[in-house]
């Protein structure tokens, strides 16, 4: 027939499913990625003309050279691993919760009030409010986007990106507003908060890093050994699966979503009554996001995530000590870890799937 | 047959793997013009993996196809419709609100006709072939057999001469299967070349000169129908000889279990799925449901699991109606009920998760404390591993890395373990090859013999007579008969699968 119109080539490659990887193998593989990222990262530095090593050792010089530089740079860590830790039991659901940011600002707005109105409290009991309040802030800020999910199954994606945006216009407004420090002349911005409302240190840093340790444990505990972490995890997988086991999905989902925006709101609380000593619009500055990236690159791994944010944190503190010493943006930090993001999530492919050539394809037998 | 002699596709040392798994692994096959040739297999020995392979869909890792002794590559479905290969996939892609010459010339290149213009060549088409088709009749308000039709004409209409059908029985009461043999004798005789793919013994022996057999990915053999019988295609197919018969056992202390009267269930989109539907359940026998896919069987065995809400009706135990009863409410009555649904892994197990994790999703709940009480879940799933020969790595080992009839055997395994006094099962030997198949059937008859009433839905007209006690048959969600299966014949229950005869 009209034979002459078929490709008579085969195309160049195509792509095969690869057998599955063990643990090993992929824990391998992804530190090959990275490796990799470290060394793209390397000529990126090259490019712009400065000396890799010699700014990688900053890096590392950095974060580690001093005692307040390593305590800065677990400051760093903790709401990074917090809130990645309250998108990891969403993302265990398969809930897209993208709204940490909004999360964390509603439990850092819900801790201030009683940071700011209530600071005559004795200092524990005061501490203690402050972090229910933050817990329920956030708690009540995820539960938004979960029970328009269950009532209308809405795209929790998006539902839980605009509630960020709507949870820093709040800010905005309490500080033009209501909240407005008196003794600022007119700069719209919230009063520091006494010393009485500012958690304390311990060992140099907030007390914020014996919450995160905590945490850690309770969730890696709460979705391996709970019958509620079972849940999730069952809902996660199909929820045909789990209407036929009789779990109830959409009590689970509200349940979860709770329990993720209070860890986020148990960050903002954190921020406010710890690092910042009061609420401002900066107050989660992007790490409701990294947060994401960092819960994804630990597939949900709760010991993975104290890790990796712990290395973010490096990565961030040294990129700080770099842009002092050497006048590069801080910027840069954040082109890095696009960089070793990218390589990761290239890496997942990888895992899966292989290029098979032409010439492997032509491998076999010809008649 | 002036052209029987003409090689139409030969396939040299076709190999094609995913991962670990060799789908195809030097795959010999040839069909030549004016032939049926069929291709047996069970599921998973790599039948339609080939066949995807011929039209395009996948490229083969190694080996070499011919078309008319012409060596060629086939890149796309494009590339074999050129060749003049034409697949009808086992489900139908066609656009329903189209009509059916809608749906033919969909997709095609080259000048459009009119609409008249179009008809007569589709009607001149039809006369040829010996199909019948109202080419201005939309799909929608097409039966399965009709659609067909409107496939098959879609790849003639393309000018192909060598036909693939995928499982194009499975869909069809006997009658209309008749109907299709009839077409592809038209076909036959008009010097096409046409490869069924089947795993249905009877149907190999009703249509093909030829016949090939693969077997996990390899090509066995390729016989002349006329030199061999059923049971020498199943020892072909299967690796050793096998008897095919299956036991049934006499029913013991019948006694109605469950009274479902006047169900009438919805589905998602407002039609009805199920319409006043009446019937027993009886302890201690096999009840048989028979049905076109889709004549309400899914609602059937959701509804009385609970799992989809019903209408209208009830479902009696001892006069107390258990549907809207939430499941403990239900076993407070004394009634303990397992259902192995038909959707294995998007259903009745958690696909990511091991046989531990999944014996847990009917029993998590029990014990107090917040805490999974995991020991006695990893017990019994080391006790079906070993008493139902399940083939794992690990109890750990993700259930979707099992193979189709051991995942069968976890889900039916577990169901089984909570004592049920009523089983629902849904096409539960779906995708197993016959060695699992009758792994199940021993199992599902034990559980009788234990005088729990089961209830079976299958597909497998054969099977169903075989292994019922009782036969009830579903059209478009109405019953239109139950039976006895000692008595009744296969065309019987076929007239009463299409609605024209009821009993």
């Amino acid at each position: 027939m009209n034979q002459n119109k078929t490709t008579s080539r085969e195309p160049l490659f195509h792509v095969v499913k690869r057998p599955e990887r063990s643990g090993r193998q992929m824990l391998l593989f992804r530190l090959g990625a990275v490796a990799l990222s470290i060394l793209a990262g390397g000529l990126f530095i090259l490019a712009i003309g400065y000396n890799p090593i010699e700014i990688y050792g900053t890096i590392l010089n950095g974060a580690f050279r001093s005692k307040i530089a390593v305590q800065s740079t677990i400051k760093i860590t903790i709401p990074l691993c917090i809130s990645a830790l309250g998108a990891t039991l969403a993302f265990k659901m398969k809930f897209w919760n993208i709204g940490g940011e909004g999360q964390i600002i509603m439990g850092g707005v819900f801790a201030t009030y009683f940071a700011l109105f209530h600071d005559d409290w004795p200092h524990l009991p005061l501490m203690i409010v402050c972090f229910l309040a933050g817990l329920i802030g956030g708690g009540l800020w995820g539960l938004i986007p979960a029970l328009f999910k269950v009532k209308w199954n809405t795209n929790e994606t998006l539902l839980t990106l605009m509630l960020n945006y709507i949870a820093l216009y709040i800010i905005s407004w309490l500080q033009n507003g209501p909240w407005r420090d008196p003794t600022a002349n007119g700069f719209p911005k919230i009063a520091a908060f006494a010393k009485n409302a500012v958690l304390g240190k311990v060992l140099g840093v907030q007390a914020g890093w014996i919450v995160m340790l905590v945490l850690t444990v309770l969730v890696w505990v709460y979705l391996k050994f709970t019958k509620q972490g079972y849940e999730v995890a069952v809902v996660g997988e199909s929820q045909d699966t789990a209407r036929y086991a009789g779990i109830h999905v959409k009590k689970v989902i509200l349940r979860t979503m709770f329990l993720s925006g209070a860890i986020g709101g148990v960050c903002g609380m954190l921020q406010a009554c710890g690092t910042d000593a009061t609420l401002s619009t900066g107050i989660a500055g992007g790490v409701g996001f990294t947060a994401i990236i960092v819960a994804w690159l630990c597939q949900l791994n709760p010991g993975m995530i104290l890790v990796v944010s712990f290395l973010f944190g490096v990565l961030e503190k040294g990129s700080g000590v770099v842009q002092s010493s050497y006048g590069l943006s801080t910027d840069c930090a954040a082109v890095l870890q696009g960089i070793i993001l990218f390589f990761i999530l290239a890496s997942e492919f990888f895992v899966r799937y292989a290029f098979a050539g032409r010439s492997s394809a032509k491998g076999g037998k010809k008649a | 047959m002036e052209q029987t002699e003409r090689m139409a596709i030969r396939c040299s040392g076709i190999t094609k793997t995913f991962g670990e798994v060799v789908a195809n692994d030097q795959i010999e096959l040839s069909v030549r013009f004016g032939e049926v040739l069929a291709l047996l297999g069970e599921n998973g020995s790599g039948k339609t993996t080939l066949m995807n392979m011929l039209s395009g869909i996948y490229h083969p890792d190694a080996g070499q196809i011919y078309v008319e002794e012409k060596p060629v590559s086939i890149n796309s479905p494009a590339d074999a419709q050129a060749l003049g290969i034409g697949m009808i996939h086992q489900h139908f892609k066609l656009v329903e609100v189209f009509s059916a010459m809608d749906n033919i010339v969909l997709g095609t290149s080259g000048k459009k006709l009119g609409r008249k213009a179009l008809a007569a060549k589709v009607r001149e088409l039809c006369e040829n072939y010996g199909l019948e088709i109202d080419p201005e009749k939309p799909v929608y308000e097409m039966s399965v057999s009709e659609k067909q039709t409107v496939e098959i004409l879609k790849v003639l209409y393309r000018g192909a001469r060598i036909l693939i059908l995928d499982e194009p029985t499975a869909v069809l009461t006997p009658q209309e299967t008749n109907k299709l043999f009839n077409i592809l004798n038209q076909m036959r005789a008009r010097g096409c070349a046409v490869i069924i793919i089947t795993h249905k013994l009877n149907e190999v022996m009703a249509i093909s000169d030829r016949v090939t057999i693969l077997r996990k990915g390899k090509s066995i053999d390729t016989v002349a129908t006329r030199d061999v019988n059923a049971a020498r295609l199943t020892e072909l197919m299967v690796g050793h000889a096998v008897t095919l018969s299956i036991r049934r056992p006499e029913p013991q202390n019948v006694s109605t279990i469950l009274k479902v009267v006047d169900l009438t269930v919805a589905r998602p989109d407002g039609s009805l799925g199920l319409d006043d539907v009446s019937f027993e359940i009886r302890s201690g026998e096999i009840l048989g449901v028979a049905g076109v896919a889709g004549s309400g069987q899914k609602e059937l065995c959701e509804s009385i699991a609970g799992l989809t809400p019903a209408q209208k009706g009830a479902a009696l135990y001892h006069k107390e109606n258990i549907l809207g009863k939430a499941p403990q409410e239900i076993i407070n009555l004394g009634i303990s009920m397992s259902f192995v649904p038909e959707d294995r892994l998007g259903m009745g197990l958690v696909a990511g998760m091991g046989m531990t994790d999944n014996m847990l999703l009917k029993s998590y709940r029990s014990g107090k404390g917040p805490f999974v009480d995991r020991p006695p879940a990893r017990r019994l799933a080391n006790k079906l591993v070993e008493k139902l020969g399940i083939v794992t790595p690990g109890i750990e080992t993700p259930v979707r890395l099992m193979s189709g009839g051991n995942v069968q055997k976890v889900l039916l395994g577990r169901e089984i373990e909570s004592n049920p006094n009523l089983l629902i099962t849904a096409y539960p030997v779906r995708g197993l090859d016959i060695n699992s198949s009758y792994t199940i059937y021993d199992l599902l008859n034990q559980q009788k013999e234990k005088g729990v009433a089961v209830m079976f839905i299958g597909e497998d007209l054969d099977v169903l007579l075989q292994l019922c006690d009782r036969i009830m048959v579903l059209c478009h969600g109405k019953v239109t008969g139950v039976v006895d299966a000692k008595t009744v014949t296969k065309e019987q229950i076929g007239l009463m699968m299409t609605g024209e005869v009821s009993a």
